[in-house]
């Protein structure tokens, strides 16, 4: 690991101020960031540990909504009786996601933050075009079994990780933040997230010492909720595919439905015509198959990753099937 | 220098600012019950309580927890004055080696408080009723701790054991 400078500011405008510069990196539980600092795939000059800030409450807002603090772990969000009840395929998404220890690290922004990655990535004597700009890309052509099949570049085809963003995109959750001159501003996860394009080493939208201060939850939508992690082993593994789905019904028709996808993309994926398709919709086999029909139409296989196709079209009827009651026909 | 209070002793430590808490316990403390398997949070070998909570040393710096109360499998029990969860490794045999054992004991202590505590987990068929400590349920709670020996059967005889002991957690 690289020598690097530890600060501990005691309010976000200080940290904003401290990590204003591109060698300068946050740190909330450390478990994606000291991962990659050991590789010395990240070289950070300074760190800023942003633990002392408080943002550690989930308080219910006005809108009938819950505002998470950037520091809620992803234990204590998972434990909250407000997210089990109202939010169940978040609190869902949660439990799929890495290990108990894990959980009682990792934070909601960290969550979010963490880098877009694969094996390569983690290999120095690889080429990466996210750890190396311009070096190429080992994927390609390469070992590609858990790489994406929708929105990839020339230039990158790595998915993003994160279990929680994939649900919180489907509840359609809003960052908080604040930048290093102390303005604010909101970001819904598709404004926050980036595909990689040409240029796969910038994942977000965020600018050098930009805080995540909260998420913020909008009411619950209620409906039948669902988050489906198909993996290579039955716990602590990262998603082939995963589903976070909020589907509900009304007169035997489709009134709501909510789906997003992880395993699939450089960012967690959400496409409104699949959801527009099934809305006003009685639900059948065949309609599920033309969602996910929808849903693939771009979809690219790298060669060891062309299952995640069919895999997704069956997990996809799985869990609309679950959602909607309805049994296979 | 970095304060660190660990099975409720305070300790100055003079380490590089690099230093994880698990390379702190282990180089600078001595206390080498807590494991480096990975270094990278992949095997729960480094297991220790954070003011209760279980983590992964290996992947968070000593700096970071100058204000926590930390708790290693030393301060869990000691061979006069054994921890019920270790008592219950020793009865049902819940290892081979050994490597990976303290931090299953340490890791098992803390899964047992997040238990009573009313956390679900992703074997929970019920996000919100009641919950049962099946050991389907004990199997998935402990998926953060590897056991190269895959004593896994025998471990999990012990945690089920332990847990119906009053006194654990
Ligand atoms: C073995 C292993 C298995 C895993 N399995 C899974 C899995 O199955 N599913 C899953 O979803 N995840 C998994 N993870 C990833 C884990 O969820 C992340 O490492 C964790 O969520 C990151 O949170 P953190 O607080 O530790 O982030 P940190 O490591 O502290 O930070 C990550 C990044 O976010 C930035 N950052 C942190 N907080 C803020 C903030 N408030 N504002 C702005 N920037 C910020 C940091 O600068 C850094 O760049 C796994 C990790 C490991 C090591
Ligand atoms: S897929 Fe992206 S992260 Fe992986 S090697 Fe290619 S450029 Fe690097
Ligand atoms: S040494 Fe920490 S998880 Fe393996
Ligand atoms: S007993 Fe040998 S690794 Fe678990």
């Amino acid at each position: 690991m690289r020598p690097f400078d530890y600060q501990r500011p005691a309010g976000a405008d200080e940290a904003g101020r401290l990590a204003a510069e591109p060698a300068a990196r946050f740190i909330a539980g450390g478990t994606n960031l000291l991962d990659l600092m050991k590789l010395e795939v990240e070289t950070p000059e300074r760190l800023v540990d942003i633990n002392g800030l408080g943002l550690r409450d989930i308080e219910e807002t006005d809108e009938g909504g819950l505002r998470i603090g950037a520091l809620v772990t992803n234990g204590d969000l998972s434990a909250d009786h407000r997210v089990r009840h109202d939010y169940p395929v978040l609190a869902r998404a949660l439990l799929a996601g890495a290990s108990g220890q894990l959980r009682n690290k990792a934070t909601t922004g960290g969550n979010l933050l963490q880098r877009t990655r694969c094996g390569y990535f983690y290999e120095p004597t690889a080429p990466c075009n996210k750890r190396e700009p311009g070096s190429g890309c080992g994927a390609i052509g390469g070992y590609n079994r858990i790489h994406a099949i929708l929105g990839a570049s020339e230039h990158c085809i790595a998915t993003h990780p994160s279990d929680m963003a994939v649900a919180m995109r489907a509840l359609d959750a809003i960052v908080e933040t604040v930048k290093s001159d102390g303005s604010t501003r909101e970001l819904t996860l598709a404004e926050l997230y980036r595909l990689p394009g040409d240029t796969p080493e910038k994942e977000t939208d965020l600018e050098a010492g930009e805080l995540i201060t909260a998420v913020r939850l909008p009411a619950p939508i209620g409906g039948t909720q669902i988050y489906r992690k198909v993996r290579d082993r039955a716990s602590y593994a990262f998603a082939l595919v995963s589903i976070a789905a909020a589907v509900r019904l009304a007169d035997g028709k489709i009134e709501t439905a909510r789906l997003a996808f992880g395993g699939l993309a450089h960012m967690p994926w959400r496409d409104e015509a699949v959801e527009n398709l099934l809305v006003g919709e009685a639900p059948s086999d065949a309609l599920f198959g033309k969602a996910a029909d929808t849903l693939l139409s771009d979809a690219k296989g790298q060669g060891d990753n062309d299952f995640k196709i069919p895999l997704v079209r069956r997990t996809l009827v799985a869990v609309l099937r679950e959602a909607t009651g309805s049994t296979q026909q | 220098m970095t304060t660190l209070t660990v099975n409720g002793k305070r300790h100055e430590v003079d380490a590089d600012i690099r230093t994880s808490l698990l390379d702190a316990l282990r180089e600078h403390l001595a206390l080498t019950g807590t494991k480096k398997g990975c270094d990278h949070g992949q095997c729960g070998a480094c297991t220790v309580l954070v003011n209760g909570r279980r983590i992964n040393s290996c992947l968070t710096l000593a700096v970071m927890h100058e204000n926590d109360e930390i708790t290693t499998i030393e301060g869990l029990g000691q061979p006069e004055n054994l921890h019920p969860m270790q008592e219950s490794f020793l009865h049902e045999d819940g290892y081979q080696c050994g490597y990976c054992t303290p931090g299953q004991i340490v890791s098992a202590v803390g899964m047992l408080g997040e238990f009573k505590d009313g956390w679900a987990s992703h074997a929970s068929g019920d996000l919100e009723g009641k919950l049962d400590l099946s050991d389907a349920e004990i199997s998935e709670r402990m998926s953060g701790n590897i056991c190269r020996c895959s004593a896994y059967p025998n471990i999990v005889n012990a945690i089920r054991k332990a847990s119906e002991t009053k006194e654990t957690a």
